[in-house]
């Protein structure tokens, strides 16, 4: 089975976020980066996945030089190559803008599968392996925590909400969006990371590929929320405040 | 091009309360553009449904019907709404953002050349168009989104966003519409939905629920936490992290994917408060929050706060709370 993945690098996580002067994004300049968690997952599921029946895992990756570094990462946990998008211009794309772009690298690869995290941790939109899957003119399936493959078909297993679940069936090929969790992930072996230097990395130049139409939603300014809610900051030594707080939690709140 | 199109959601022969919600941002854009307000419901044998559809205040409401669309697929759903959407050429889609609506609303908008504006807080009008809030990282910032281009604007709403009770009452006609399908273009075949063991554990009911998230960082510090779940007389729960580790069981999980509570306090330790969690908590009386994180979104919706290390003040309030009630 040929699975490719798609991943993508975003802050990690607890980065301490600023504004960046134009009041468009956040200011890049000291931020570290690491694999979308949920592509993780993704990327876990497909090594399985191959594991289990044979074939070949793919990383797909669109974004700046940086992304180079998880793409590495990919190929050292067993990831057999990779194709990376470059491009500096994301952030002036919107999700058909850039599932083009992942349409096109990939189109003639013919892979069996396509997965991907079903959002991502930074735009949290939720949707370009949906729309991949309808520029490619696939099946496909969201929020999904288990798949089993066989006879040219998969069934998986769809999160619904409130501890709800179903399982689907559809034939291949087929995108899915893999939700966190659904397996426990590995770490990078040594061996791996040795490996991973002598891998191919299909480098494709974002102005090689077709241009997509103009973006019809656009990102106009960024900024902190507006606190809803007057919290009561309660301060002091360790002990200080969880005096104060017990004092509230028994005359104000009365739970105790 | 003109119009609002509300999409409601139903399951078990009921509405989604979430697309009450996704039908009151339709009546806010249908007031500030000066545009009429319609809603569509989809599936089969939607007599009941279509009932209640008549009771709102509506220009019209629309029963998408089809044998094929008895049970959810995207395909079906994707190609019936797709035909209602070009008969009505309206100027804005809106939709609840659920799990289902996540399924195939982008590959929908996709069809348009569109792109879902999902999750939105808020939006509003401004000139002669409108801004759309929803956010980014996690919900640590907010951000504006705009529309322009020709083809319909696609948005799904988040559960709490709009207010349900704001809806007016109405009479509408509900007229009928009949998609062409054909059972070879729905590619998937889903079972009937299920639901793992029976749930042991009711969190809904627990008046107290210490909930802890990925600030805790290992399986072993957990028992800090239960010590003072146990000191102030209530049930453990955590965030998905948590859950997803094993660190705890999956019934345990508060959030949109797990169980959706309403305590007299919730106590959030170490939990940065994603969207997903907040969803699932933030009807709780009393919110009290502990992070090292001043900035953590979970603060948005505490009443009380901490700002500090959890290893440090869990136990000095465990203790606390074991003197307080005399033990």
């Amino acid at each position: 089975m040929k699975i490719i993945v798609a991943i993508k690098q975003v802050p990690v996580r607890d980065s301490n976020l600023r504004i960046d002067a134009s009041g468009h994004w956040i200011d890049e300049d000291d931020l570290s980066y690491e694999i979308n968690e949920p592509d993780a997952y993704a990327l876990e599921e497909a090594l399985q996945l191959k594991e289990k029946h044979g074939g070949e895992v793919i990383a797909l990756l669109a974004g700046p030089e940086r992304g180079s570094q998880t793409i590495r990462e990919a190929l050292a946990k067993g990831a057999d190559r990779a194709i990376h998008i470059e491009c500096d211009d994301l952030a002036s794309l919107d999700t058909l803008g850039i599932a083009n772009r992942l349409a096109a690298a990939i189109k003639d690869e013919k892979a069996d599968l396509i997965l991907t995290g079903l959002q991502s941790d930074d735009l949290g939109l939720g949707q370009t392996g949906v729309v991949l899957a309808e520029l490619l003119g696939i099946p496909h399936a969201t929020i999904i925590m288990q798949v089993e493959a066989g006879n040219g078909a998969i069934k998986v297993k769809r999160e619904l909400e409130d501890g709800w679940f179903q399982h689907v069936e559809m034939p291949l090929p087929a995108l899915l969006t893999i939700q966190s969790g659904i397996s426990k992930l590995r770490y990078a072996t040594l061996m791996g990371i040795k490996k991973a230097k002598t891998k191919e990395v299909r480098r494709v130049s974002a102005g090689d590929l077709p241009q997509a139409a103009a973006a019809t939603v656009t990102l106009e300014r960024v900024y902190l929320p507006e606190k809803k809610k007057e919290t009561q900051l309660i301060d002091g030594s360790p002990k200080e405040a969880a005096a104060k707080l017990v004092e509230k939690l028994k005359f104000e709140v009365r739970v105790i | 091009m003109s119009g609002i199109l509300v999409v409601l959601e139903h399951r078990g022969g009921a509405y989604n309360r979430m697309s009450w919600e996704a039908l009151a941002a339709g009546q806010q854009i249908a007031s500030a553009s000066g545009q009429p307000l319609s809603a569509a419901v989809v599936g089969n044998d939607l007599e009941a449904l279509s009932g209640e559809l008549a009771s709102k205040k509506l220009e019209k409401g629309y029963r998408v019907e089809h044998a094929l669309l008895k049970d959810y697929t995207a395909d079906g759903y994707i190609l019936a709404l797709e035909q209602l959407i070009k008969k009505l050429d309206p100027a804005f889609v809106v939709f609840p953002h659920t799990y289902q609506v996540r399924d195939f609303a982008p590959r929908l908008a996709a069809r348009f050349g569109q792109v879902l504006l999902a999750d939105l807080i808020g939006l509003r009008k401004d000139g002669d168009n409108f801004v759309f809030v929803r956010q980014l990282f996690q919900g640590k910032l907010n951000a504006d989104y705009r529309h322009s281009g020709s083809g319909p604007c696609f948005l799904s709403v988040q559960a709490g966003a709009f207010r349900a009770e704001s809806l007016e009452a109405g009479n509408a006609s509900v007229e009928t519409f009949a998609p062409q399908l054909d059972g070879g273009s729905i590619r998937s075949k889903p079972d009937a939905p299920f639901r793992e063991a029976a749930q042991t554990v009711d969190l809904g009911s627990a008046p107290i629920i210490v909930s802890v998230g990925r600030g805790i960082k290992e399986q072993d510090n957990l028992p800090m936490v239960e010590e003072l779940a146990q000191a102030l007389g209530g049930e453990i729960a955590a965030s998905r992290p948590i859950c997803d580790n094993g660190w705890l069981p999956m019934e345990r999980q508060v959030g949109s994917s797990g169980q959706t509570v309403s305590p007299k306090l919730y106590l959030a330790i170490g939990i940065s408060g994603a969207i997903q969690h907040l969803v699932g908590m933030k009807g709780s009386k009393t919110v009290v929050a502990i992070n090292k994180d001043e900035n953590a979104p979970i603060f948005e919706v505490a009443d009380y706060g901490i700002v500090g290390d959890l290893f440090d003040v869990v136990p000095a309030l465990t203790e606390a709370v074991k003197k307080a009630k005399g033990a």
